[in-house]
Order: structure tokens, then C-alpha cells, then sequence
């Protein structure tokens, strides 16, 4: 599904990520762990095309990505959904809207797929703040509804960066929830997170395989985590 | 990133979601809206002018260039019998279609202007002018030369010498007509890339987003392009619709005293030619945006 085989990632002429192998099958729950600047982020971005590799291969759904042109990885990214820390909304936008938004631009109106969208907002608990605009609403309701957006084109895959780190205990236990959710129902789900308490306790709810990066290199984590 | 026939079908038709992404601007619209209409008033004008001026030169030329003056300058004893020979000449003479000597009392009537009513053309050495009408073959060179040959006194003028200057004025008149349409069309060329450009620059987090969620790169260009085009066609529509009431007010010149400040305007079919302009400068703002967007989007990772 996404396979990465001998990457490494340098930037600015430094190296950050360097010859790692990777492959993220249909079905399992990951974690990718480190400390903040070990590369989480830029190993999230190689997995959706929003970074090209200086060296080996990334491949998203068998497709080479080097081969693919913008409009190509916009394709793809319509099966792979994706949820950033700094949650990223159309401000001006009420938060139905921009749930709605991969339909949207991929021109499936919102309003043809209504129901859909109702009950991914009653799923995320936030049917009452359909009209609400973004800067309007709390930081968990942020991101549920980033959550919701990056699940309402059936992705095959959900990565989500650090999704919980500007919200409270008891919300990322929610966050946590539906995300456990979404791989029962067979998306292979990949959280970016340094916050170990949140591993635990979702190895609690799913066996989850969890990857860490240490010295620029991504590699299975240990029985300790 | 080539627009299709159906994609400026769907440009045109517009799509209400997709037009909501990009954050409505107000002031730089109204900013786009006044220029387009500006720039499509002074188009109006330079059409106008230029099709006044084409129409100047058409006529001088056309009014000049049938006629020729022959002047016979001879001693008054002589001047009869000139006169004859270079009629018989001119009979003879391939693209003269007419020849007529004017009488005297209508030579004292062009004389009246400068010498009076009561001028006494017996006792001034006033030449005698014979009226040409030509038409196409005639050969002034060739008939000044045979003239030359048998009518010693005769001297002939084609008007030539300030025809030319007076087309040529006309013409050129024509042509910085559409030079100056010209260069407003690149003007609000140059004006729909800036204000493209900075919408582009001002809604990159926009972009982002649009990005994340799969849009691609066409989509993201046509939710701009479609916005500065309709904001250029309105303009310029509102700009031409005054610029054409403004040419009606003008004041027109009469028949017997065509000028050219006073021929500004359009004839028949001439009228429709404004109505091009809000095409041409939806057009020009359609391709001058969607080079911008794909400038942009390139740069944009």
C-alpha cells in the first residue's frame, strides 16, 4: 500500500532521515515515535507525496512517486486521509463545509453525499457545530472534524501527526477511540506522536505495531513501548 | 494545464462549491472591477478613434485621388488656343474619365474669397484651369510628359503634394488607434497578473489545504481563474457600456464640414466592434491568471 525501501531525506544540506525501509500493509494499527525534530513529520509527508525522497524509493499504492506529476499525488491523496497537529482549515468556511471538502474538490458535492456527512458529524460528535466557522470552535473540536475530513472519502490509509498534542487527556482519549474505530473497520491507521502514555494505552484497545526513530533511522520499537 | 473546450464550458457555468474555497475579496475585486471597466472605456475611445480616423483617410484619399487641376499659363493671346490642344490631349488620354475648362465668371468666383466680388479677370495674367476627373490608369508622369511635348503652357497638378501627407497623417492616425488598444489590452493583462498573483501569494495556506485534501492543481487554478475572468468581463462590460454612451454624446460633424473631431464615432456594423472588448479582456484575464496559477502552484511544493 505504501512502501518505502532504502529512503533517506536530507534537507537544507542536512540529512534527516537516512536509508530506512518501511512498508505499511492493509489493516494494522501503527505508531511512529521519537523525540520532537526527530523526523516524525517528514516521514508522514514522504507517505502522502508532500516530500520526494533524496534517496530510494517511495511508492503509494504501487505508483513510484518519483513518476508521478502534482496532479497525480492529488489523486492519491483522495485515498490516503491525513491529520496534522496544527489543524489546517478554510477559515472562512463553516466546519460542514470543510469536512465536506475532499468531496468537493474531487467533485462529489457535499450536498449530494449529505447523509454521509451528517453521520461522519454525529460520529465525531459535532452535528451541532455543523454552521460553526473554525476559529470558533475549541482545539478537540478542531481536530475531530480534521479527522472526520481526513475519513469522508473512505481512505485506505489515515495518518495522523501529533493529533493529539493541543488537546487535553480526556480528548485524545476520544481522538483515540474513533482512530481505533477506523482500523476495525479496516483502514490501516499511522499516528506521529512522542506521547508514550498514548501508546499505552492503545495497545490497551489494539494490537499496535509501533515504529521508532532514532539516529535518523525508522525501525520496530522494542517490547518496552 | 491546457484548458479544454469543456473546461471553459465549465468555467463559464461556474460551480458554487467550488467558487467558496477561495475566501472572498472585496477590495481588491472592486480594485480589478474599476480597472477593467477603466481600461475598457479608453478602449472604446482608441477604437473610436481609429476607426474615425481609417474612415478620414479613406475618403481624402478617395476624394483626392479622383481629381486634377491643369493650369494652362500663357500670354492671353495664346491661352484660348492652349487650352483647346489640352482638352484634345486629355480626350485622348487613357484614366481621364472628364475635362472641363471653368468659365471665367467660376474662376472669379474662387478668386472672390482673397480679390473681391468685382475682380477683372481680363486684365490680370490669371491662368486658365481645366477640371480632370480621373479614374483608375491614370498616368499623371506620362501625361506631364506628353503635355510638355504639345502644350508648352500647361502645367498639371494631381494634388499629390499635400494628398500624401494628409492620407499618411489619416493612416497613421488609424494604426496608433490600435496601437493604443493594444497596449490597454497588455495593461489589463499586466493588471490581471498582479492582482492574480497577489491573491495566489495572499491565499497559500488556502492552497495548502485545497492540497491536503486532493485538490488538484487545475481545480485550484480554475477556482482564481474563474474569479478574475468574471470580474474582467463585468468590468470591462460595464467600462464599454459607458464608453459607447460617451462616443453617442459626441458631437457629430455635417456633410459639408467633415473633420475629425467631430467624426469620432462608430457607423453601422462599427458599433459591435466595442462589444468584442469584454470578450477580449475576459480572455486576456482567463490566460494572464492561469499562467500566473501555474507560475504559482509550481512554486508551491
Amino acid at each position: 500500500m505504501i512502501e518505502l525501501e532504502n529512503v533517506a531525506y536530507s534537507s537544507g544540506g542536512g540529512l534527516l532521515l537516512a536509508d530506512f525501509s518501511v512498508i505499511l500493509a492493509p489493516g494494522p494499527f501503527h505508531f511512529l515515535t521519537g523525540p520532537s525534530g526527530a523526523g516524525k513529520t517528514t516521514f508522514l509527508k514522504l507517505c502522502y507525496g508532500a516530500l520526494l525522497p533524496t534517496a530510494g524509493h517511495v511508492r503509494l499504492f504501487e505508483a513510484d512517486v518519483r513518476g508521478l506529476g502534482r496532479d497525480d499525488v492529488a489523486l492519491i491523496r483522495r485515498r490516503i486521509g491525513v491529520v496534522h497537529q496544527d489543524v489546517q482549515f478554510l477559515d472562512h468556511l463553516p466546519v460542514a463545509d470543510n469536512i465536506g471538502l475532499p468531496l468537493t474538490v474531487s467533485g462529489r458535492h457535499a450536498d449530494a453525499a449529505g447523509s454521509d456527512l451528517g453521520e461522519l458529524m454525529g460520529w465525531v460528535g459535532l452535528e451541532a457545530r455543523a454552521a460553526a466557522l473554525p476559529p470558533e470552535r475549541s482545539g478537540g473540536e478542531r481536530q475531530r472534524a480534521a479527522l472526520a475530513r481526513a475519513v469522508i472519502m473512505s481512505p485506505e490509509v489515515v495518518l495522523a501527526d501529533e493529533p493529539t498534542g493541543n488537546v487535553d487527556w480526556d480528548m485524545s482519549q476520544r481522538l483515540l477511540t474513533l482512530l481505533v474505530e477506523l482500523n476495525r473497520m479496516g483502514k490501516t491507521v499511522l499516528i506521529a506522536t512522542h506521547e508514550l502514555s498514548l501508546i499505552r494505552a492503545a495497545k490497551a484497545q489494539v494490537q499496535a505495531r509501533v515504529l521508532r526513530i532514532a539516529n535518523r533511522r525508522v525501525q520496530l520499537a522494542g517490547a518496552d513501548l | 494545464m491546457t484548458l479544454t473546450l469543456a473546461q471553459m464550458r465549465a468555467l463559464l457555468a461556474g460551480d458554487r462549491q467550488a467558487d467558496r474555497v477561495v475566501p472572498p475579496t472585496g477590495f481588491t475585486a472592486q480594485l480589478t472591477l474599476f480597472a477593467a471597466g477603466a481600461m475598457a472605456f479608453l478602449a472604446v475611445f482608441a477604437l473610436a478613434l481609429s476607426l474615425a480616423a481609417g474612415r478620414l483617410a479613406d475618403r481624402w484619399g478617395a476624394e483626392l485621388a479622383q481629381t486634377a487641376t491643369l493650369r494652362i499659363v500663357a500670354p492671353a493671346d495664346q491661352r484660348a488656343e492652349q487650352t483647346a490642344a489640352a482638352l484634345a490631349v486629355l480626350e485622348t488620354t487613357p484614366g481621364v474619365a472628364a475635362a472641363r475648362a471653368l468659365s471665367d465668371a467660376e474662376q472669379a468666383a474662387l478668386l472672390a474669397p482673397w480679390f473681391g466680388a468685382e475682380l477683372p479677370l481680363d486684365a490680370l495674367p490669371v491662368p486658365r484651369l481645366i477640371e480632370m476627373e480621373t479614374e483608375r490608369g491614370f498616368d499623371p508622369t506620362g501625361l506631364s510628359l506628353r503635355l510638355a511635348a504639345e502644350v508648352p503652357g500647361a502645367v498639371l497638378d494631381d494634388h499629390g503634394r499635400w494628398r500624401g501627407p494628409l492620407v499618411s497623417a489619416a493612416s497613421r492616425l488609424r494604426v496608433l488607434g490600435w496601437v493604443v488598444a493594444t497596449l490597454i489590452v497588455a495593461a489589463v493583462a499586466a493588471m490581471v497578473t498582479l492582482a492574480a498573483n497577489a491573491a495566489l501569494a495572499a491565499n497559500a495556506q488556502v492552497i495548502a489545504v485545497l492540497r491536503l485534501v486532493g485538490a488538484t492543481d487545475s481545480y485550484i487554478a480554475n477556482a482564481f481563474v474563474r474569479r478574475f475572468t468574471l470580474r474582467a468581463l463585468s468590468g470591462a462590460a460595464v467600462g464599454v457600456v459607458a464608453g459607447l454612451i460617451a462616443v453617442w454624446l459626441m458631437p457629430t460633424g455635417s456633410a459639408e464640414a467633415p473633420g475629425l473631431l467631430t467624426g469620432i464615432g462608430f457607423q453601422g456594423v462599427g458599433w459591435l466592434v466595442p462589444l468584442l472588448i469584454p470578450l477580449i479582456a475576459a480572455l486576456v484575464a482567463l490566460i494572464a491568471t492561469q499562467t500566473a496559477a501555474r507560475r504559482a502552484l509550481g512554486g508551491l511544493s
